[in-house]
């Protein structure tokens, strides 16, 4: 007898009785001996619980658990501890799609939230019930231009994208054949022009750009929309979620899609997921959306209900004419990223941010103070910057370890530093000194 | 549930002013964002205090139906226990709190885990190395052909952008080839559910270099092994194809038979099925993909990182509890499982194939075809009973499919009242038809428009006019 196996001798016997099988190895005696797998595993003994707990804790002792300032698309914001108490909530953690509306309420209600929120915070008409992550959420977005655009097959992307983001675009546009390319940096941010003398070479289904950018930079996204549509190209921006809250949104831009990651909505940077990609677009575009959207409707009572819908774009109804391949969401995430929005707020999530405005601002100024540090780009950042050290960079990175920070991430040459309101000023203040030394 | 506030949206509980949140002091001085940088507006989410959010969820969670709930026979997806200690395991802040970017002597335990979990995924399916990249199963698939499509490309074999499949296969099979810029040829199943090696031989013979891969479950659909797999695997290589293994219904061959062994070269695992990791209202899953040596050179980018990090960690603690020892039991539980339901109710429900099936089987409807009770019917009246509904109308080869999966966590017990149950409704379908035709009765809410909800889209709170009522 096992834990997880309830079968007795007798229920044993009883049922292969029933099934009219001797032994248990009849069940598969269908199967051609040469293909059998008659050894054993090559795995450890099975563990009792309290030995898989040590085991865990040993590994994770190997880790370091540093003061993140670090961020490059994941943030280590705080999130209220009710949204990880509730999300333990087994009706929802151990549910399936909720294809039985009539006991998935649940699940289908939340997404409905969701849906709304995503879709306040980017300024956007409709949101879909999430993406995988913000990466695999802008490979999607540029296929999903390319459908748009019937014939055009070049995608403009942002040279100051994440650079993370850009190897998972050009994964799927290699199989896809679409064709990637890169506008250049100028000064720390995407011109205007180029995408204006790019866009009249014609061809272009989609321009993508990202907010704040790689550098952490806000860029000024005026015209871009405009010079879009003029040569029937749809814009993309993929921003960080939680920075929404204060800067100008992708609807006020005009973009017709919005996507990135929500893991800034307070998720745990958990070694790189599961986090959540949102993905949002304009009324006009939802029969071009992938993934799975939830919608209001009644019941047979008259009540109010909701229920996955327009599912004949999806693969289980469209196969391979499906808008994508995807099926599951990142629904669990999803509903993290509701839990906490209803938690913060209108006025939570924008104070959160306007705190790591703050720190980041704060702890730019300390670290040019020192005169060992100079910004890559002078221009407006939120709550990530990039600057330049007189030293060392990589030295630098292993000082900050063994003094127990995170202290940013290296990019080219300089080195990406992200503040968010977990951070104290103390904190702040020990970092700037391990850097002056 | 007859709170007046249940069923509300969380946006008709809000307030203006009310708070759900507390934040440290800004003691940064003055730094405020430029008003240039602005949205014009807040954004419109809900002011709520936190009792009010947690009782809001809270009865949310209460509409809605899990494992933990009750049994969940949904065909193909492998609804099994989800251990607690798993997630304790997943919640550890030694790993919860680790950057993806941290410098890598800082991260060793995290990375012991993959390489422990890519070992044991190795020995357990017969190939040879993994990437965890893939967030879903469908995410593996589609990583799955592009290495493919990588191998085929790195040899100049340039024309093979063709995919065999199954006419019974999972709807993400075809989807997947097509995002990754290949075309489906659909291979006929025989009057026995297997995939009809006649037809094969013809497809290869008349479109052997123009093929990529043979891209299979093993059972398929129904739950049927395909015992010609050793011929289908020589004909595929023989014409310079590869053998991609969708591990959708892995459970069953845990002790049995590795993919490895069958002939396969690709494979995704879905560990949210055969490793235990929770489905979490529809993901985060994880999807790692699996090849023979060699392969492994032509592995895509499909994301930043290891994946659902995450959920690696729950695999790994499911595989070390069951070890060597037990892990082997769980397809032969799984399969005597399903063959007792099929067995005890098959004088009721039209069993398509006899013999023996794997983890899962297909009921083509209730055996008296005259009561005009659809399997839909059938479905939502499980669900009066307190039992998730199994899977249906897939797979698309019968017109009533109604697909059943018990997993081996069920006991004899709870197999018996689900059999009793079924038994019930077939009785019913013929003493009260319209009882089961107008289910279900006693759930939260009854049958939905589904013709509304398409017709008129309505997915946001925005369009359903609510924020005119604030």
């Amino acid at each position: 007898m096992y834990k997880y196996f309830p079968h007795t001798e007798a229920d044993l016997q009883a049922m292969l009785q029933k099934v009219g099988v001797a032994q248990i190895a009849g069940l598969y005696a269908q199967i051609p001996e040469a293909i059998r797998f008659r050894g054993d595993y090559d795995l450890p003994l099975a563990q009792s619980e309290l030995e898989v707990r040590q085991l865990f804790e040993r590994l994770g002792a190997q880790n370091r658990q540093l003061t993140c300032f670090a961020g490059m698309g994941v943030y280590d914001h705080y999130a209220p501890a009710a949204v990880a108490s509730l999300l333990q909530r087994s009706e929802f953690l151990t549910s399936y799609t909720p294809y039985q509306a009539e006991i998935s309420q649940g699940t289908l209600h939340y997404i409905f939230e969701y849906q709304s929120m995503m879709a306040e915070l980017t300024g956007m008409d409709i949101s879909n019930a999430s993406m995988y992550d913000g990466t695999t959420a802008a490979a999607e977005a540029m296929m999903m231009a390319v459908a748009a655009g019937k014939k055009a097959g070049r995608v403009l992307v942002s040279g100051a994208l994440n650079p993370k983001t850009l190897e998972v675009l050009r994964t799927y546009a290699l199989h896809r054949g679409i064709d990637i390319e890169t506008l250049p940096v100028r000064d720390g941010a995407t011109s205007l022009a180029d995408v204006r003398e790019r866009l009249a070479e014609g061809g272009v289904a989609g321009v993508m750009v990202q907010q704040p950018n790689v550098y952490g930079i806000v860029e000024d996204f005026t015209g871009f929309a405009e010079a879009c549509h003029a040569q029937k190209a749809l814009l993309i921006i993929d921003s960080v979620a939680a920075d929404l809250a204060v800067l100008k949104t992708p609807g006020e831009w005009g973009a017709d899609i919005a996507v990135g990651d929500g893991q800034s909505l307070g998720i745990p940077m958990q070694f790189g997921g599961p986090y959540v990609g949102y993905m949002c677009c304009t009324e006009k575009l939802i029969r071009k959306m992938p993934g799975r959207i939830v919608g209001l409707t009644h019941d047979s009572r008259g009540q109010r209900a909701f229920v996955l819908t327009l599912q004949a774009r999806e693969q289980h109804i469209r196969r391979q004419k499906a808008t994508s391949n995807i099926c599951s969401n990142q629904s669990l995430m999803a509903l993290y990223v509701t839990i906490y929005l209803s938690l913060m707020g209108k006025q939570g999530l924008r104070e959160a941010a306007e705190l790591s405005y703050a720190g980041a601002h704060y702890l730019c100024d300390q670290l040019l103070a020192t005169g060992r540090f100079a910004l890559m780009y002078d221009k407006p950042f939120f709550n990530e910057f990039c600057v330049r050290y007189d030293g060392d960079t990589a030295a630098l990175s292993r000082r900050f370890v063994d003094a127990g920070f995170l202290g940013g991430v290296p990019f080219g040459e300089g080195l990406l530093l992200a503040v968010t309101e977990k951070r104290t000023k103390e904190e702040i203040d020990n970092l700037v000194k391990t850097a002056a030394l | 549930m007859n709170n007046k506030l249940y069923g509300n949206l969380i946006f008709e509980l809000s307030k203006e002013g009310r708070k759900g949140y507390s934040l440290p002091r800004n003691n940064y001085g003055d730094y405020t964002v430029p008003q240039a940088m602005r949205r014009a507006e807040d954004a419109a989410l809900p002011e709520c205090d936190e009792l009010t959010v947690v009782r809001h969820y809270t009865n949310l969670s209460n509409n809605n139906f899990g494992v933990d709930t009750g049994f969940y026979p949904l065909g193909s997806c492998t609804m099994k226990y989800n251990p607690k200690i798993n997630e304790e395991v997943a919640a550890l802040p030694a790993f919860q709190n680790l950057h993806p970017l941290q410098p890598q002597p800082t991260t060793a335990g995290a990375q012991a885990v993959v390489a422990l979990l890519e070992k044991a995924l190795c020995a357990l399916t017969g190939l040879a190395h993994f990437t965890f990249k893939p967030y879903a199963g469908a995410h593996g698939e589609l990583t799955g052909l592009m290495t493919i499509d990588n191998y085929h490309r790195s040899r100049g074999d340039l024309q093979r952008k063709k995919v065999i499949v199954p006419d019974s296969a999972h709807g993400t099979n075809p989807a997947s080839a097509a995002v990754c810029g290949l075309e489906i040829i659909e291979v006929k199943s025989t009057a026995e559910g297997l995939v009809d090696t006649a037809d094969l031989r013809r497809i290869v013979d008349s479109e052997g270099s123009s093929i990529a891969a043979m891209m299979m479950t093993n059972p398929n659909t129904l739950g049927l092994f395909e015992v010609h797999i050793p011929e289908i695997a020589r004909l595929i290589h023989d014409c310079g194809a590869l053998m991609y293994y969708d591990g959708a219904n892995l459970n069953p061959m845990l002790g049995v038979c590795r993919p490895g062994d069958m002939g396969f070269d690709v494979m995704h695992i879905n560990l949210h099925k055969t490793f235990s990791t929770p489905h979490g209202g529809g993901g985060p899953g994880a999807g790692p993909v699996g090849v023979r040596e060699g392969l492994q050179d032509f592995f895509p980018v499909v994301s930043p990182y290891h994946g659902n990090f995450a959920v690696l960690l729950r695999a790994y603690a499911y595989i070390l509890s069951l070890g060597r020892e037990h892990i082997r039991e769980v397809g032969p539980l799984a399969t005597l499982n399903a063959n007792y339901i099929k067995e005890s109710l098959k004088d009721v429900y039209q069993l398509p194939i006899e013999g023996l099936c794997c983890h899962e089987f297909v009921f083509d409807g209730l055996k008296d075809k005259l009561t005009g009770v659809t399997t839909m019917d059938v479905a939502k009246r499980l669900l009066d009973y307190g039992y998730h509904a199994p899977t249906i109308y897939f797979p698309l080869l019968f017109h009533e499919s109604l697909m059943i999966e018990p997993t081996e966590n069920e006991s004899k017990e709870t197999l018996d009242g689900f059999i009793a149950v079924m038994r019930k409704i077939a009785e019913e379908a013929q003493t009260d038809p319209d009882l089961v035709k107008s289910a279900p009765h006693t759930t939260p809410i009854g049958r939905v428009d589904d013709v509304e909800a398409a017709k008129h889209p309505v997915t946001t709170y925005r369009k359903a006019g609510g924020y005119e009522h604030v």
